[in-house]
């Protein structure tokens, strides 16, 4: 290994902990087996009721108990569970006292479907208002909701939980969040400030108001039947996102310092590049130059060319719009290689697990550096003709892989962008 | 523990713009005019028993021209946007499509208000036997405003103000409540002083007049009830008075600043945050003495601008800290402004900067002898903002030499 400082002089930040959950399963182990094993996560929707609704399917965690049921309650669960998992590996710290802050990505937090049905039986009259609902609020029946629906509470449980030092973030960048997450640790380590970080994304936010709003946008998938093949990154027939559940967690630290205390290294996060659309509220800017401008930054702050990236590991939503966009813009970056440089897709497995999405990729792409093995794209059976990618399509492929790109867009003209390395450049 | 304070090598990061829109009017003028004559502004009777302080109308047409955007938002993100573009007219850069294109956002948000119609209707119709398994799935199909998702979404605020002037750098969205506007304003200012950035747009803004948001601190017990009184004259009648507003800053290094000729209201020299655990009283209270010892030495003409919002027993805690440093003239903007979640910090930061360029600190609004006069010129204000559940951030404005 080489010198703990990058091209620009930084601190090199690596990973030591990961831990990751989807609708495919918990840990790592399990997660990689099905992903190269080309297996779907996504299923119809048992949870709640799904009369009247016309996307009937999502990649939910189901296997995780939270009681009460709330989403926050098990985006909460999941990210204490593979925060859990990180620090195992990680072995950094002592028990509940992580030497160094937490960068959350969460989803917006608001009081849930079933506290506000609570409320409405609990007014216990017909024909009520809202008043009727704000006057029986109070009095310390609901406190437990008022902890529970607060936007900080689940970095205030996490920070508890596992000791991290100082103020926790909550953040959101919407579908770039999980990038976003990793993006402030890394920068939190550059400037010296800390040596470690603890970088979190959970998402369990598939309840009905979450779906009937992707829905409304005509953003989501309707191919209900198979549920399995309803996420189409990259084919002609693709018709929107699954909207699915997860959680990731990275442990990061400066090179020197896990070094120093002799942790594996299991990556390098060598560069992270943001980029504001302000073209429109869901749309990207139709030349693309946000999305070209994010990739084009993150090469620059990882001191990398086009050539030197043999993995992308893509946004790939499976909206219409999403995948041409993401195959134009990054034609744009990388010239031809663009169609020679393996692209995969592992929200055509795993859904799109949104707020968690940036990092649940990131470890994946990591997995893929360490097992030297692409996951499939699966459901590509009719490859959109417009769209020229090196696509990984339907089986796992072993490839040298020794920098992946990770691509992270979002509503609110979010784009983020990671690059990942095996070893410091 | 987690600060920013400068250090040496770092560069010094000015205050060059400020955007308020609040319940006591837009624009610095309007505020601080407001704040000499100690005029409140707030509706006992609208949300009765509950008391909020609402924005005074603006028109949101001078900083949001198109109407079409304008109804893409919702209330909280149009007040957040009209602070941002009084910001970035404040510090002169409205247009400037050079410095646009790389500002860097921070934003504290919330979320946006519900469609109260359609929460009340489906629980009204369950109350009267609906309950067909898809029922409220049918009703939010057909009766939810299809966009209103996008008024509701956090990172929305970021996105419109995004939109609406045209900025192109980087856009992050933190939440969490009163600590996310300190928190906020951490990042942007490490950010700025390490040299990853150099200019930033940061702040929140908080539509108080809602009753989902009442809802949501009545579970707890929060609210402010019945009669109003200043922050610190709430302890046998606790609770906080939700306040809309928004607050913007510009924050700039110095030679970006200079080089362009911008005209500084004030430093920003140290934030800190921190999260007490809150379980034993007198936790909050030695955080923020923590955080206190954690900023650079205060050897000028101090004050101290508090976002203490009168519920308990945070209140109680903040005031057992500030009787330790009782040499400080104390302003709590609670009692003026109402509490405004995660805008209290920075307009706690906007006051700051805005006293210290005008050579003032403004006059105590207090019945308990907790808020003193000060003569003279503050050179040193330490904005204090604990969170009334959880979170707690300080920070040094300071005048520039």
């Amino acid at each position: 290994m080489t010198a703990p400082r990058d091209k620009l002089g930084r601190p090199v930040v690596v990973v030591t902990g990961m831990g990751i959950m989807t609708s495919l399963g918990a840990g790592k182990a399990d997660n990689w087996a099905k992903l190269v094993a080309g297996e779907s996560g996504i299923r119809t929707i048992t949870r709640f009721p799904v009369d009247g609704l016309k996307t009937t399917m999502a990649g939910t965690v189901d296997f995780v108990s939270v009681d009460p049921f709330s989403s926050t309650g098990l985006s909460e669960r999941m990210a204490e569970l593979v925060t859990e998992e990180a620090l195992e590996q990680a072995g950094i710290g002592n028990k509940a006292d992580f030497p160094g802050p937490l960068f959350l990505a969460v989803a917006p937090v608001e009081v849930e479907w079933p506290q506000r049905r609570e409320l409405g039986r609990a007014v216990g009259a017909p024909d009520f208002t809202y008043d009727d609902l704000l006057r029986i609020s109070g009095g310390g029946k609901y406190s437990a909701y008022h902890h529970r629906f607060m936007f900080g509470s689940v970095a205030a449980h996490l920070a508890e939980t596992f000791g991290t030092k100082g103020s926790p973030i909550s953040l959101s960048t919407a579908c770039a969040s999980g990038a976003t997450s990793i993006q402030l640790g890394v920068e939190a380590i550059r400037r010296g400030e800390t040596n470690a970080t603890l970088c979190v994304a959970t998402d369990g936010t598939v309840n009905p108001e979450a779906l009937v709003r992707f829905s409304l946008l005509s953003a989501l998938s309707t191919q209900n039947d198979p549920p399995q093949a309803a996420s189409r990154p990259f084919s002609k027939n693709r018709d929107g996102f699954v909207m699915a559940e997860g959680a990731g967690a990275l442990v990061l630290e400066s090179y020197e310092a896990a070094t120093a205390r002799g942790a594996k290294i299991l990556g390098v996060i060598a560069g992270c590049g943001e980029l504001t659309d302000s073209f429109h509220r869901t749309r990207s800017s139709p030349d693309g130059k946000p999305i070209i401008g994010c990739m084009n930054k993150t090469l620059a702050d990882a001191g990398m060319t086009p050539d030197q990236i043999d993995h992308i590991n893509a946004h790939g939503t499976a909206t219409p719009e999403n995948d041409k966009m993401e195959f134009n813009t990054t034609s744009a970056v990388f010239g031809d290689l663009a169609q020679k440089i393996p692209v995969t897709s592992n929200k055509s497995m795993v859904g799109h697990t949104i707020s968690a999405a940036g990092a649940v990729e990131a470890i994946f792409s990591l997995l893929t550096l360490e097992h030297q093995r692409i996951p499939p794209t699966i459901n590509y059976e009719t490859p959109d003709p417009t769209i020229l990618f090196n696509v990984v399509g339907n089986k796992a492929r072993d490839a040298r892989v020794t920098a992946v790109m990770s691509n992270s867009f979002g509503f609110g003209g979010q784009n983020a962008s990671l690059i990942l390395t095996r070893e410091p450049a | 523990m987690t600060d920013t304070a400068s250090k040496p090598g770092q560069t010094e990061v000015w205050i060059t713009g400020i955007g308020l829109a609040t319940s006591l009017g837009e624009g610095l003028d309007a505020n601080w005019a407001a704040l000499q004559e100690k005029r409140i502004n707030v509706d006992e009777k609208g949300f009765a028993p509950f008391i909020v302080h609402p924005l005074l109308p603006v028109s949101f047409d001078s900083q949001i021209p198109k109407k079409g955007d304008q109804r893409q938002m919702e209330a909280w993100q149009r007040i957040g946007v009209y602070a941002a573009g009084l910001a970035l007219d404040s510090a002169g850069i409205k247009g400037n499509k050079d410095i646009l294109s790389k500002i860097d956002m921070v934003v504290a948000a919330g979320g946006g208000e519900r469609d109260l119609n359609v929460d009340t209707g489906v629980l009204n119709a369950e109350a009267k036997g609906a309950n067909a398994p898809g029922f409220l799935n049918e009703r939010l199909m057909s009766d939810l405003r299809p966009t209103l998702f996008l008024a509701q979404l956090s990172n929305l605020l970021a996105g419109n103000i995004a939109i609406v002037n045209g900025l192109g750098g980087t856009s992050r969205t933190f939440m969490g409540e009163e600590v996310a506007g300190a928190d906020a304003l951490r990042i942007a200012l490490s950010r700025i002083a390490s040299g990853e950035s150099d200019i930033a747009l940061v702040g929140g803004s908080h539509n108080g007049e809602r009753k989902d948001l009442l809802v949501l601190y009545e579970f707890g017990d929060f609210n402010l009830k019945d009669k109003f009184a200043p922050v610190w004259a709430r302890k046998d009648h606790a609770g906080f008075a939700l306040g809309s507003a928004g607050a913007f800053l510009v924050l700039e290094s110095k030679a970006h600043a200079e080089a362009r000729g911008a005209r500084p209201y004030a430093k920003l020299s140290s934030v800190v945050t921190d999260l007490a655990r809150r379980k034993q009283s007198g936790d909050m209270e030695a955080t923020l003495e923590k955080l206190w010892d954690k900023l650079p030495k205060r050897d000028g003409k101090g004050a101290i601008i508090s976002g203490a919002s009168g519920a308990e027993p945070a209140t109680s805690e903040e005031r057992d800290f500030l009787k330790k440093h009782a040499d400080f003239p104390v302003r709590a903007t609670g009692t003026m402004f109402g509490h405004t979640m995660e805008t209290q910090f920075p307009l706690g930061i906007a006051l700051a900067a805005l006293s210290i360029s005008r050579g003032a600190l403004f006059p105590p609004n207090d019945s308990t002898g907790t808020e003193i006069e000060m003569q003279g010129a503050p050179t040193q204000i330490v904005v204090v903002g604990a969170g009334h559940w959880r979170g707690e951030g300080m920070a040094l404005v300071e005048a520039i030499d």
